[in-house]
């Protein structure tokens, strides 16, 4: 079995992004691929900016988890009869394709989990209850989504280690003054980072915390959610030993992720959760696990949600997710000016017009309540999202409560833009705001 | 529609709010929070005779939320307490869409808020201070009787909201069959 996860091979998908050399996108061809995009909400086209949240999933992918239950559907591994070893040859399958997509040398070392969250939770829970005890940090940033900052905090409590966050800069980017000294006191085991802010857009410099964070003795975890869905990215080139990132994001299913990990380091970790499918031999009171990935994967898997992925990943590159990510940069650099220019009312967080980032515009209006903002921005076709995008830390730095939120992805267009710029003025109307 | 939900009182209030502040001795203080969408509410009764004789709140959040809050604190003044549970259930009433309760003037400038039964996402908004109000004469009630001592302090409760209705036009009955047991 293992000889069959060392054929994942490499990925030829670039870890750098040939910005401007590349096409644009075809929008309009790309929506059409959306199913749920073609219609209207109270009257208007939809305009759906919320993907950072959770992206739309092309035809492809419905289609191929229809296909999968339509004719391949038993439970796997371990089955004798014509569909289980179809299913699993799908599920596993699946898994060498998403070792190709992150840029990883082995299948076996692809975890597929619930989310990003299980993800990160997985290795907070087995890697921290076999390395971390008292004195130790886990270092994370002020910027992190609460699934890459409470995952630790559970693990530290139950270490008896610390915690600590890397300071953020005022303009969205984190302090690398401040990673290199939290890193000198020489007890950080491990530093946890996002490879994409969610809540503003930020591209953290990975390969260089990593190479930092090797430096300095200590493991470095990647949330990859964000990052995933939009860029090429190649695990072995960021230099880091554990990424995570979700499949509904990136035109997936929902309830199916992964967890990559170096070989060495899941082979020395205890298991995550018990159960079938990840054991060896069973006794009354012991049991020896499975090998890597099975004994990260407990019960039966989402087989479906792993199937519906790896066509994702084949959706993701025939598009090109360089031409996705230049796609990306270009239409919020397009919203940042529009914004700026026609709001002189709005707050616009995150980096500076011009840095490289993601497609995700943070910004509050004037004393428009975000929430309100997104209720009327709905009424007008606009879907947004409101709140603190699960970065309670990141929001109290800002100085704000809540910040509204508009995520473009690779089937969003200028009128989509124009639709939120419309939207923005509606709520300038109702509420007297000039 | 956006007109009906946000009407200029209700942007009056969210920006001026009535008794906006702090009780220098209050009886009872609630505070509740939206865990959702971060919208927070901290009531202050001052209680004498069973009635509101004072009413204070501090809190930030979405225009409804707010204009909620500070239209309840109006309405509430010299209430009795039982009085003060009634309002709430009328104004319970107002966001599940009760013509009856759109034509109840006691309800007063809260009137305005009735648009937001067509938001079934916002009505928890509308209703996080009369939580908080609710939790507040139950706690009051159940010091009186020596059951939870005398200063109470209730800080991150989650907001008990009633489930929303169903949506327009769906009618359970209708699809009955379809449903599984």
């Amino acid at each position: 079995m293992n000889d069959r996860f060392q054929e994942a091979g490499s990925t030829d998908a670039t870890t750098t992004v040939a910005e401007g050399r590349t096409p644009p996108l075809d929008t309009a061809a790309l929506r059409r691929r959306f199913p749920v995009l073609d219609q209207e909400v109270h009257g208007h086209r939809l305009a759906y900016l919320d993907s950072a949240a959770s992206s739309q999933k092309p035809d492809v992918v419905i289609d191929a988890v229809r296909d999968y239950y339509l004719r391949d559907h038993a439970n796997v591994h371990r089955g004798a009869h014509t569909l289980a070893v179809r299913a699993t040859d799908r599920y596993e399958e699946a898994r060498r394709r998403m070792a190709r997509f992150a840029g990883a040398g082995r299948a076996d070392e692809i975890v597929f989990t619930r989310s990003t969250t299980e993800s990160i939770n997985l290795v907070a829970a087995a890697w921290g209850r076999a390395n971390l005890g008292p004195g130790d940090i886990v270092l994370v940033t002020e910027m992190e989504h609460h699934s890459n900052l409470v995952p630790w905090q559970l693990a530290c409590e139950a270490a008896g280690a610390g915690i600590q966050a890397v300071r953020m800069t005022d303009r969205g980017e984190l302090d690398m003054d401040d990673l290199d000294r939290r890193l000198a006191e020489g007890r950080v085991r491990l530093v946890a980072t996002a490879h994409v802010s969610n809540a503003l857009g930020t591209l953290h410099p990975v390969e260089e915390i990593a190479r930092r964070a090797r430096g300095a003795g200590a493991l470095y975890l990647v949330d990859g959610a964000q990052a995933a869905p939009q860029m090429p990215f190649d695990v072995r080139a960021i230099g880091c030993d554990f990424y995570a990132f979700s499949g509904h994001k990136m035109c997936g299913p929902t309830g199916i992720g992964v967890l990559w990990g170096r070989k060495e380091l899941l082979d020395a970790m205890p298991p995550y959760q018990g159960g079938g499918e990840m054991i060896e031999e069973v006794r009354i009171e012991r049991s020896t696990y499975a090998r890597v990935p099975h004994k990260f994967e407990a019960g039966t898997p989402h087989i479906a949600g792993a199937i519906g992925l790896a066509a994702a990943a084949d959706f993701l590159d025939k598009v090109g997710r360089d031409r996705i990510h230049a796609h990306e940069r270009r239409i919020a650099g397009l919203a940042l000016a529009r914004l700026a220019d026609e709001f002189p009312r709005i707050r616009l967080h995150g980096p500076d017009p011009g840095t490289p980032r993601a497609g995700v515009v943070s910004f509050t209006l004037a004393d428009i309540h975000p929430h309100d903002l997104a209720t009327i921005l709905d009424h007008e076709g606009v879907a947004i999202r409101a709140g603190h995008h699960c970065c309670q830390p990141l929001m109290r730095r800002l100085g704000v409560a809540a910040t509204a939120r508009a995520s473009f992805y690779l089937y969003n267009d200028e009128d989509d833009l124009d639709a939120l710029v419309r939207g923005l003025h509606r709520a300038e109307e109702i509420f007297g705001v000039g | 529609m956006l007109e009906s939900i946000f009407r200029e009182l209700i942007l009056d209030h969210y920006r001026r709010p009535k008794n906006k502040g702090a009780l220098d001795d209050p009886t009872v203080t609630v505070s509740m929070r939206n865990p959702l969408c971060g919208d927070e509410i901290e009531l202050m009764l001052g209680i004498e005779n069973d009635r509101v004789a004072e009413v204070r709140f501090r809190g930030q959040g979405c225009s409804i939320s707010q204009a909620s809050a500070s239209m309840m604190t109006e309405a509430l003044a010299g209430r009795s307490l039982d009085d003060a549970l009634a309002l709430e259930r009328r104004f319970l009433d107002l966001m599940h869409g009760d013509e009856e309760a759109q034509r109840d003037r006691a309800l007063g400038d809260l009137q305005a808020l009735q648009g937001v039964a067509k938001l079934p996402v916002r009505i928890k908004c509308a209703l996080l201070g009369w939580n908080a109000l609710d939790e507040a004469i139950r706690a009051h009630r159940a010091s009186d009787r020596g059951l939870m001592g005398e200063r109470l302090e209730f800080d991150d409760m989650t907001a008990d909201v009633p489930e929303a209705a169903p949506p327009e036009g769906f009618d359970p009955e209708a699809h009955k069959e379809e449903l599984p047991g």
